[in-house]
């Protein structure tokens, strides 16, 4: 019989504790416990054949640890190759008349993911790889994903085994006492990416007892429509007499665990602490229990790695931003592939109150697959916001979806055969929410009813990949009003029947209806409002109009969603503060006499007023005058003050991003004419195995306001991609950092790799471990104790 | 083999003046003082306070020593462990939170990612005194001392980690160059002399 036909009738029992036991036997601390499969195969069997006795339906092979990072390939094959020996002879052994599967067991590799780590996702991907591969080969029945802590590693573990492998697979993640894995995702994070990627039993195992883990596990079952898998810990470990005890005993365990099978946990077994005795006993403590029903839970969802978010009750803001439609400012950013204005859009939005941010970096003469993978690895290394990948290409569009970390929304598909047939695989194999439009080859329908029959072709070729309604958003299309009278009614009848006809969610970009209009925000606001009231889920939107979020919040508050008018109340304050803020801060100038008062700001490190006192300035001055002979004067009074020893570090900067705000209104003026710089390319990283970047990041900021064009390659950088871009910008300047001594020999390598092939470039290295004997003895030409100094080496050699 | 426990803590009350030392800050301004407490606010629900630990029998013979799960050669250490029959080997870490602020500040106002890293200094910091004095409360100890100090290679951080099982205990995980991911973490060695009843 089949594992995944058995779950849908019957309670699944697990294996218990395994590290625990082979301690027990002698394992030694530090000791790979993946060895014993071959020096200690009695011991083994024994185990997986008294879990088999006991009443597990499953029992996990020993090789939790057992991937490329920690064994090479031969000693690798020969380990899992013995643990699968062992759980099959385990398996004839046991005579007990229960159906026994065996699980390859998969753990995490112990190393954390870029960006927080410098492990890259793909690699990850691979090494889980060769574990699939060799348990496939040797006989496994199932997959069994376990006790990972990140979203991301168990994204690529799940990937690697659905890739190289047609066998079912579980997985469990291993949530701490804030019910969040450590890397901050929340169990309905968790579901909609598994579910989304096609696992087939998703859950919860060790950090702590059954108990404990309750709520996790309750959160699980409201959420996932897969069967909900739960291998507690006996509790948590004590230290009596020099030996490991755990704090629930099997009588506990079974009844606490036998609680959770009540309310609907299919899969049930122990990890930590746990031995055929608590297996036996949950067994018999739950032989009595009918299995709840598995039902489809029809929750439409995206996720980031920390949270979801559920479409459904409040209308969902997608922040419209990231997109160079129409922005000569943002054209030219992505031109000059500065992800840093990406970003700053993001968190701007963020801040703005949006749910989900829209991607989208689509530009013909760039490529696109390599920015809108940038941009969507660097948005999620520091916006928690769940994506909408928004692209045409469907190799951009997957090259994205692989890396995203989380389940996201795909944006879009439409009625076209040949959309369908890019866009659905993509969905099917990566999970996501799709955004569908309702048009195909003969066009956008003129009235709501076509719209809609579009809309059930879609859903029936869906149907045929196997994507549920629930992962399908229509947009019905907002089209220009100023052009077609009806097309404002039309695209709200659409929504409502959609909504109502077919009980699937809708989205709208809402701003195509006013084109050709003028303030077009006050008839965007109540379009927006008009399609809210009739069931609208969801609005590709901009988060910066008031009018919109006006219209956001009062719908919030009117239909019902708005506890207490709380969210309104909050919105509608702060704009009242919004609107006086051009109150000045006071200032203590003393003494200090200043040239200007945008002197003063930058000197005193304040942001906002630099930038309102530059904008003033610009009606009056020229653009460069305004650099020449306020900003830099100004940064060079903080720069030998920060010499001197009389400003310090945290000032410093705080002048330097207040320049750098003036900058930015600078940029923004001279948008569209040549202001090409005059100054140097600068290549900047911190050098490979090195994930610290705080000191890189100060040189940066301080070296762009001085007018150099950075070219910032970030932290844990290859010798080669240094080598690389130094080349191809034949930049005079390289600037490498590094933190700590075990780097070191890294920053060496580069340079050694940069004098070979890059000879015309100078080479300046920092960093907390370096000296200038440091510095001397891996041959870089300068060593620059502090980021200023590296200003002064640079305009030294321009 | 000895029982690796875990620990979580109530978050310590934070320390400015530290916070300021570790941000190379010397001087107060009423501007820098702002930057601190936004960042403080934007950051202190969000961390955790975890410990892994073992206690281990462990025998010095200058300068080798002998943990159980490994063996060091260092002077210093050997130094720092001299009339330690028994030492306590602990991971402790503060949270992935705090890196990715300084991640997401290090793009838009490396200022506060500054101080966020300043924060996290401060943090971890509290955090091992506070399990330290824990331990200094039950035992006579030396001062504690991390792989990486002085001649105690860097390296035997792999046999600390593989030993703590940090990983799965408190999410700590560490490289090929020996750094520690979450950043804001120590792992470290306290040396035993003895009980405190018993002197």
């Amino acid at each position: 019989m089949k594992i995944t036909d058995y779950i849908k009738d019957n309670i699944l029992y697990l294996d218990g504790g395994l590290g625990t036991l082979l301690q027990a036997q002698g394992l030694k601390s530090g000791e790979l416990p993946e060895r014993w499969n071959i020096t200690h195969s009695d011991v083994l069997v024994k185990i997986h054949r008294d879990y088999f006795d006991a009443g597990s339906n499953v029992v996990n092979t020993n090789t939790f640890g057992a991937n490329s990072l920690k064994f090479d390939d031969n000693e690798l094959e020969t380990i899992i190759k013995s643990a699968m020996d062992n759980a099959k002879k385990a398996r004839e052994m046991s005579d007990t008349a229960h159906e026994k599967w065996i699980a390859l067991d998969l753990g995490p590799t112990g190393k954390m993911l870029a960006p927080y780590g410098d492990f890259d996702f793909e690699d990850a991907v691979n090494v889980f790889k060769k574990t699939v591969e060799l348990g496939v080969k040797y006989g496994a029945d199932l997959i069994f994903i376990e006790t990972m802590n990140d979203s991301y590693e168990t994204k690529a573990a799940l990937l690697a085994a659905k890739e190289c492998s047609d066998l079912p697979v579980f997985v469990s993640n291993a949530y701490g006492e804030d019910g969040k894995l450590m890397t901050g995702a929340s169990p309905s994070a968790m579901v909609a990416m598994l579910e989304g990627m096609g696992a087939d039993a998703i859950g919860v195992n060790c950090s702590l007892g059954p108990k404990a883990l309750s709520g996790v596990v309750c959160e699980y079952l409201k959420y996932s429509s897969l069967p909900v898998i739960l291998k507690p810990n006996a509790g948590l470990p004590k230290s009596v007499d020099g030996k490991t005890v755990f704090d629930v005993a099997p009588d506990e365990f079974a009844c606490e665990v036998r609680k959770l099978i009540e309310k609907g946990v299919r899969l049930a077994g122990g990890c930590c602490g746990t031995t055929p005795e608590y297996i036996k006993k949950l067994v018999d403590t739950a032989k009595d229990v009918t299995p709840l029903p598995i039902k489809d839970k029809n929750i439409t969802f995206v996720s980031s790695y920390t949270h979801s978010v559920e479409f459904g009750s409040r209308p969902v803001l997608i922040g419209e931003r990231i997109n160079p439609t129409g922005k000569k400012r943002f054209k030219e950013a992505l031109r000059a592939n500065d992800v840093d204005y990406i970003l700053k859009e993001g968190i701007a939005q963020q801040e703005k109150g949006v749910d989900i941010l829209d991607v989208n970096v689509g530009l013909p003469e760039i490529d696109e697959e390599k920015m809108l993978k940038t941009a969507v690895c660097e948005l999620q290394a520091i916006i928690d916001l769940p994506l909408q990948i928004d692209s045409s290409d469907a190799v951009a569009m997957e090259t994205a979806l692989r890396r995203y970390n989380g389940k996201a929304m795909i944006n879009s598909v439409n009625g076209k055969k040949e959309s369908m047939e890019a866009v659905f695989p993509l969905v099917k194999k990566y999970g996501g929410l799709v955004v569908a439009l309702t048009l195909d080859e003969s066009g956008i329908p003129d009235n709501a009813d076509d719209r809609v029959n579009i809309a059930e072709k879609i859903l029936n070729e869906a149907k045929k990949y196997g994507i549920d309604k629930k992962d399908i958003i229509f947009d019905p299309l907002a089209l220009t009003v100023s052009a077609d009278n009806n097309a404002g009614k039309e695209t709200l009848r659409a929504v409502k029947l959609i909504t109502e006809k077919l009980d699937c969610h809708t989205s709208l970009g809402v701003s195509n209806v006013s084109f050709g209009l003028p303030r077009r925000d006050i008839i965007n606001s109540s379009f927006f409002t008009l399609a809210m009231g009739n069931g609208l889920s969801a609005a590709i939107m901009n988060p910066y109009s008031t009018e919109m979020m006006q219209a956001y919040y009062s719908f919030c508050a009117l239909a019902g969603l708005d506890d207490s008018c709380t969210d309104y109340i909050d919105f509608a304050q702060n704009l009242v503060v919004t609107s006086s803020a051009t109150v000045e801060k006071t200032l203590e100038v003393g003494k200090e006499q200043y040239k200007s008062e945008l002197q003063k700001a930058i000197v005193k490190g304040l942001k906002e007023q630099a930038a309102v006192l530059t904008k003033a300035l610009l009606d009056t001055n020229e653009a460069l005058s305004i650099v020449s002979e306020e900003i830099i004067p100004a940064l060079d009074i903080v720069g030998s003050g920060f010499e001197k020893k009389t400003v310090y570090l945290p000032q410093l900067l705080m002048s330097a991003e207040a320049a750098k705000s003036a900058f930015e209104v600078i940029k923004e003026s001279m948008s569209g004419t040549d202001n090409t710089s005059t100054k140097a390319t600068i290549v900047i990283a911190t050098v490979k195995g090195d994930i610290h970047d705080i000191g890189k990041n100060i040189v940066k900021l301080l070296l762009e306001n001085y007018g150099y064009n950075v070219v910032d390659l970030g932290r844990d950088v290859p010798p080669e991609n240094v080598v690389e871009s130094t080349v191809s910008l034949h930049a005079p300047i390289v600037g490498l950092s590094a933190l700590m001594t075990t780097t070191v020999p890294a920053m060496e390598e580069t340079i050694k790799l940069l004098r070979k092939h890059a000879p015309w470039c100078k080479v300046v290295v920092g960093g907390a471990v370096l000296t200038q004997e440091y510095a001397d003895a891996i041959g870089a030409d300068h060593y620059s104790k502090d980021a200023m100094e590296t200003v002064r080496y640079a305009e030294a050699l321009n | 083999m000895g029982t690796i426990l875990v620990k979580n803590y109530a978050p310590m009350p934070f320390d400015k003046s530290e916070i300021l030392r570790y941000a190379q800050a010397k001087g107060k301004s009423p501007e820098l003082d702002l930057i601190i407490d936004e960042c403080i606010g934007e950051v202190s629900d969000k961390l955790v306070y975890k410990v892994c630990y073992g206690e281990f029998d462990i025998s010095v013979d200058k300068p080798n020593i002998d943990f159980g799960f490994m063996n060091v050669t260092s002077c210093d250490l050997s130094k720092n462990l001299k009339d330690c029959k028994k030492a306590v080997v602990f991971g402790a870490t503060v949270g992935i939170e705090l890196d990715r602020l300084i991640l997401r500040y290090g793009r838009i106002s490396p200022v506060k990612a500054l101080i966020f890293q300043a924060i996290g200094a401060e943090r971890i910091e509290a955090l091992a005194d506070a399990f330290n004095n824990e331990i200094k409360e039950k035992y006579v100890t030396v001062p504690r001392f991390s792989a990486g100090y002085g001649d105690f290679s860097v390296y035997k951080q792999t046999d600390i980690f593989n030993t703590l099982d940090c990983g799965r205990k408190i999410g700590l995980t560490l490289n090929d160059s020996m750094m520690m991911s979450p950043t804001k973490s120590v792992t470290a060695i306290i040396g035993i002399k003895g009980e405190r009843d018993n002197l």
